[in-house]
């Protein structure tokens, strides 16, 4: 292996340093790593995923299978990438991957000896037999998984950044070759907006593996002249096009990594109503013994080292084929100096380049096939054998051994949107079927098309077909000579009769050709069981050298052609996409929004805690010292029933409901009536699903004749506004009612405690607060420090209470106001903590109790149902088995000794053994200051009828059993003499 | 990603949307009280394998709710129209 001094299209003014497994390794601008490797002479970069055999740079493209390596170090590391497309960059630190203590001398090679165990569905077999589900298996099964697989990814956070960008254009072209060039010329020139998405560093595709100076680099340079004279051509390169999914949409990832002030990558959604895909053809391995011995490259992927790196990757070159396209690589070879036999299946090779060949002083060894590769660490002579088996096997010294078996288009983009391809046994592969209505439409190599005319025709009438009727084309860029094609002339063999040795079918995942044999033995028939039985194709590659070898093998076993077995499913993604890129920004606090009320900043200033409650942060206790938030929470409900205390309840749901229908649409969704409701005042209201549970409660005040204000829990304000505009504008369309959120535009507080109307006062001494002026349920206006302000007189901790809403803006002025005027009161801020002990101990309900599975019924709540007027639900929650009476219903628990209970613990009858389901389950739990015992509110089996049973509460989870008294959930002030005072 | 004509906003992705169900079942009568039109409502479903009408709701655009024929087998949409509009 050898750097030339001359040709190649690396920058040799710029030489780069790079590190290679701790060693220095250079390089040049536009060089891969993999050029890179070659032209220092690494033979061995890796080991392989089963066997540990030693791997070399196999091809020059996506499509590597053996050159994985792992790149950068630290929270930078990234496992598993091809050193084939990693650019060479001054100071990239690579490393070789599965392999201890090293490549060279690696451990995990005892497995190539052991082979025997190792063949197909071995992994599988270990899960029956004497040992599986045993202290034994366990233990191999880490050893199993250690010695196999490939780079060992990062645990510490990724400390890149990514970015998502969303796009349109009239015309995708992907693929920036010869006939995607041809392509977004001919949109460009009839003023298409195009983007034209090349996964390489810079545009020609396969025209970069010619020769420089030649033909193809001046029409290159010419196309690309005009290209850029078109403003609407975008040209992406680095760009990867991955996936096509419906309604003509593209994923594309753009690799930026070490260009300055980027992120490393960027994910792009293209909408693009017509695409071409000029993605082009992968070459496909010959299968013989030893096929995966460094020193055996793909031939396309030789000529690319030689004429883009120039590295001309062996001395003695055996070139292995059976079509056309590889006598490229031979003569280019030959030119460069090397010494060349060609050894091709076929008997029969077009007269001219035989002629061309031979001129160029290359031995033709026609109706020949490699059988093996030999030597020890890398490859010093190949077993040549004729076909006819006419003759004694040649040992033919070499060190490289150029293999083409035909190529492979890459259909993939095509196969995700439009399913299987069709086969094209003359061409021994599979190309897409021709559909004329289809948005994405082939061209190019990837149609396998006979001549360089046709790819540059085909691909110029693509793209102007795609761009529409209107502007004009011009004339098609005239061909130049794109030297010999595989797609005619091809020879069927892929793999001679009599390989020797370990032949490989799938070098990344050491799927060899006795593998595909051994699944066929034990029966497996179906293209897909194939697949998984012996993990071929299941690699990062995706099989896109193994698949048609082993389709092929697996037909001639089953005497099919291969267009019967079919091929296996193509998905996205085409090349293996970063998480982080999927990713972008939306991660950490950015996975979606944060609601933050508008009293949030006193909240913080005054050191509460924090909860999260859906999006939102809501200040959950307010801790003095050194509280936890158990001695807080005990502090804090104390004194709202002692003194006064102000909460934050500005998540509350809130729904403005207006228009003349409003009451009767509020007679639909509650099922208590509001015909009566005069304004003023307030009501509480349930509303249940259309199959009869309840859905959600809340309060709705009567603001005027046509307008309510409805109150809904935190958790369901979003789902019922949507579902009272789904009835809206579909079933009750009669209905002249319009609803509108309010959430954030208001904010509300709930001022409790026995000193809440004082205080009250103190702020509005204009108004009447007086029992009789402003009973329980009934709302006035008024203003506090100036600010317009609601008061709904309501209450949900049993306390004298008011809920005081002014629009949010206005939220931090009014609270605090309160606040500096309660100080003489010993007024308080309280959190949801101690909000939820208040409740608790009156026996509302809250999320806990209404989980969706719960009746009016099973709450009590039976009492709000109106007999008079359907409703939602109405019908259904007369269901038999929704009325039945060993329900479960809503009681308290009255629990004993200094532990409480937890939500979710079973309950069970005493003495009865703690089995099963149990006969109900504890909701929601709290020490209760006001009567200095721990309490609960849970569901039990017909448990009103059961107040005062002794049960046991039974926490499976941690084990622990406690007793407890069912009660009325009521536990304080059942009167209500306190709010209604 | 399918992509939907929304009348209102134009051509939107589909995170934009939530997708509801069936837009073919009707609701009974608002005073019908038999059991089994209820049930037949809010349970009883077709999974047809094509075309298909549902609702889907433009909960981060305009709010509309849609009535969209959908197949269900390619994702193809061929009409959206406000539901509010729609012919029941």
């Amino acid at each position: 292996m050898k750097r030339l001094t001359t040709g190649g299209r690396i920058n040799r003014d710029t030489p780069v340093t790079m590190c290679f497994d701790g060693r220095d390794l250079p390089g040049f601008e536009g060089d891969t790593l993999a050029s890179a490797l070659l032209a220092a002479g690494h033979k061995t970069v890796g080991r392989s995923f089963k066997y540990h055999r030693r791997r070399g740079v196999y091809s020059a493209g996506v499509e590597e299978p053996n050159a994985m390596v792992t790149l950068h170090e630290g929270a930078f590391r990234e496992p598993n990438t091809r050193a084939t497309c990693v650019e060479a960059q001054d100071g990239l630190v690579a490393a070789s991957q599965n392999a201890w203590p090293n490549i060279h001398l690696d451990i995990g090679a005892v497995n190539n000896l052991l082979s025997p165990f190792f063949s197909a569905g071995f992994y599988y077999k270990t899960f029956i037999g004497p040992f599986s589900g045993t202290g034994f298996w366990m233990w191999c099964e880490r050893f199993i998984r250690r010695a196999s697989g490939m780079g060992r990814a990062v645990h510490l956070p990724d400390p890149d950044t990514y970015e998502k960008v969303t796009t349109t254009c009239d015309v995708l072209v992907i693929g920036g070759g010869a006939a995607g060039l041809s392509a977004a010329l001919a949109a460009g020139r009839k003023g298409a907006r195009v983007i034209l998405a090349e996964q390489d560093t810079v545009l020609g595709g396969a025209i970069l593996s010619d020769p420089v100076g030649g033909e193809s680099d001046f029409w290159l340079k010419q196309i690309e002249l005009e290209l850029h004279t078109l403003p609407n051509i975008r040209i992406l390169t680095r760009a990867s096009v991955f996936g096509a999914y419906d309604s003509d949409t593209y994923g594309m990832v753009e690799h930026l990594s070490g260009c300055e002030g980027q992120p490393r990558q960027r994910y792009w959604q293209i909408h693009a109503p017509r695409a071409v895909m000029a993605t082009g053809a992968i070459e496909r391995p010959m299968v013989f013994g030893n096929n995966d011995l460094p020193g055996v490259m793909l031939a396309g992927a030789v000529r690319s080292y030689l004429n883009r790196f120039a590295v001309l990757a062996g001395q003695t070159a055996l070139v292995a084929t059976n079509n056309d396209s590889a006598y490229a690589t031979a003569i280019d070879l030959a030119s460069a100096g090397a010494g060349v036999t060609v050894v091709d299946t076929r008997t029969e090779v077009p007269q001219a380049l035989r002629e061309q060949a031979e001129t160029a002083g290359i031995r033709v060894l026609r109706g020949h096939a490699v059988i093996a590769a030999r030597g020890r660490k890398c490859v010093t002579s190949a077993l040549v054998a004729p076909l006819d088996q006419n003759g004694q096997p040649l040992q033919l010294a070499c060190d490289l051994i150029a293999a083409s078996a035909g190529w492979s288009p890459n259909v993939h983009l095509w196969s995700q949107l439009y399913k299987t391809p069709e086969y094209r046994p003359e061409s021994a592969c599979f190309i897409p079927r021709a559909l004329f209505e289809a948005h994405l439409q082939p061209a190019g190599l990837v149609t396998a098309p006979m001549e360089m005319a046709q790819i540059i025709t085909d691909g110029f009438a693509r793209g102007s077909e795609a761009a529409g009727p209107d502007g004009d084309a011009g004339t098609v860029p005239e061909s130049f000579d794109g030297g010999p094609l595989w797609s005619g002339n091809f020879g069927p063999v892929w793999c001679a009769p009599g390989v020797k040795g370990k032949a490989f079918v799938d070098l990344q995942h050491d799927v060899k050709l006795s593998d595909i044999d051994q699944a066929h033995l034990e029966g497996y028939v179906s293209v897909e069981h194939l697949k998984r039985y012996t993990t071929t194709g299941m690699a990062t590659d995706q099989g896109k050298l193994a698949n048609v070898n082993a389709l092929a093998r697996m037909a001639d076993l089953q005497e099919r052609e291969i267009a019967e077995a079919g091929t296996t499913t193509f998905r996205p993604p085409f090349t293996p996409v970063t998480i982080g890129a999927l990713v972008g920004q939306d991660h950490g606090a950015h996975v979606r929004p944060t609601r933050r009320t508008p009293i949030h900043d006193w909240h913080v200033a005054q050191g509460a805690a924090l909860a999260e409650a859906g999006l939102w942060k809501r200040a959950w206790y307010y801790p003095q010292g050194d509280e936890d938030v158990g001695a807080a929470y005990r502090r804090e409900a104390a004194h709202v029933r002692a003194h006064i205390g102000l909460v934050d309840v500005s998540t509350l749901g809130k729904i403005a409901v207006q228009g003349p229908d409003a009451a009767t649409f509020l007679n639909r969704v509650y099922t208590n009536g509001w015909k009566s409701l005069r304004p003023g005042r307030i009501r509480y209201g349930v509303m249940l699903r259309e199959d009869g549970i309840v859905l959600d409660d809340g309060a709705t005040a009567r603001l005027g004749e046509h307008e309510y204000f409805m109150t809904t829990t935190t958790a369901n304000a979003a789902k019922i506004l949507a579902d009272f505009e789904r009835r809206l504008q579909s079933d009750w369309r009669d209905l002249k009612v319009h609803v509108t959120s309010l959430t954030d535009q208001f904010a509300a507080m709930a001022l409790a405690g026995p000193k809440s109307r004082a205080l009250l006062q103190t702020l509005c001494p204009d108004v009447d607060l007086s029992p009789e002026a402003l009973p329980n349920n009934s709302f006035v206006e008024a203003t506090i420090a100036e600010h317009p302000v609601r008061l709904h007189r309501m209450s949900f901790s049993g306390e004298l209470a008011y809920e005081i809403y002014t629009p949010s803006g206005h939220g931090q002025p009014v609270w605090q106001a309160i606040m500096t005027a309660g100080a003489p009161h010993r007024i308080i801020a309280y959190g949801t903590e101690s909000m939820g002990t208040l409740r608790i101990e009156k026996g509302h309900v809250a999320g806990p109790e209404l989980d969706g599975r719960t009746t009016m019924e099973d709450l009590g709540l039976a009492g709000l149902a109106s007999s008079k007027k359907p409703f939602v639900g109405s019908v259904l929650r007369h269901r038999p088995l929704l009325q039945s009476e060993d329900r479960a219903q809503l009681v308290g628990l009255l629990v004993e000794g200094d532990e409480g209970a937890r939500g979710g613990s079973l309950i069970f009858a005493k003495g009865a053994a703690p089995e099963g389901h149990g006969e109900g389950w504890v909701t929601s739990a709290t020490y209760s200051p006001a009567l200095g015992k721990y309490i609960a509110m849970a569901f039990v089996k017909n448990g009103q009828a059961r107040l005062g049973e002794e049960v046991q509460i039974v926490n499976l989870l941690e084990n622990q059993t406690s007793s407890a008294r069912l009660i009325s959930h009521h536990f304080f002030d059942p009167e209500g003499e306190r709010q209604n005072g | 990603m399918i992509r939907i004509h929304c009348p209102i906003c134009g051509q939107r992705s589909e995170t934009e949307f939530s997708y509801y169900g069936d837009a073919t079942v009707k609701r009974p009568d608002e005073h019908e009280t038999d059991p089994a039109l209820w049930v037949d409502y809010v349970f009883t479903r077709d999974n047809p394998r094509g075309w298909h009408r549902e609702y889907w709701h433009h909960v981060q655009g305009c709010r509309q709710w849609l009535v969209l024929e959908r197949n269900t087998l390619t994702h193809e949409v061929s009409a959206c129209h406000l539901a509010s509009e729609a012919s029941s």
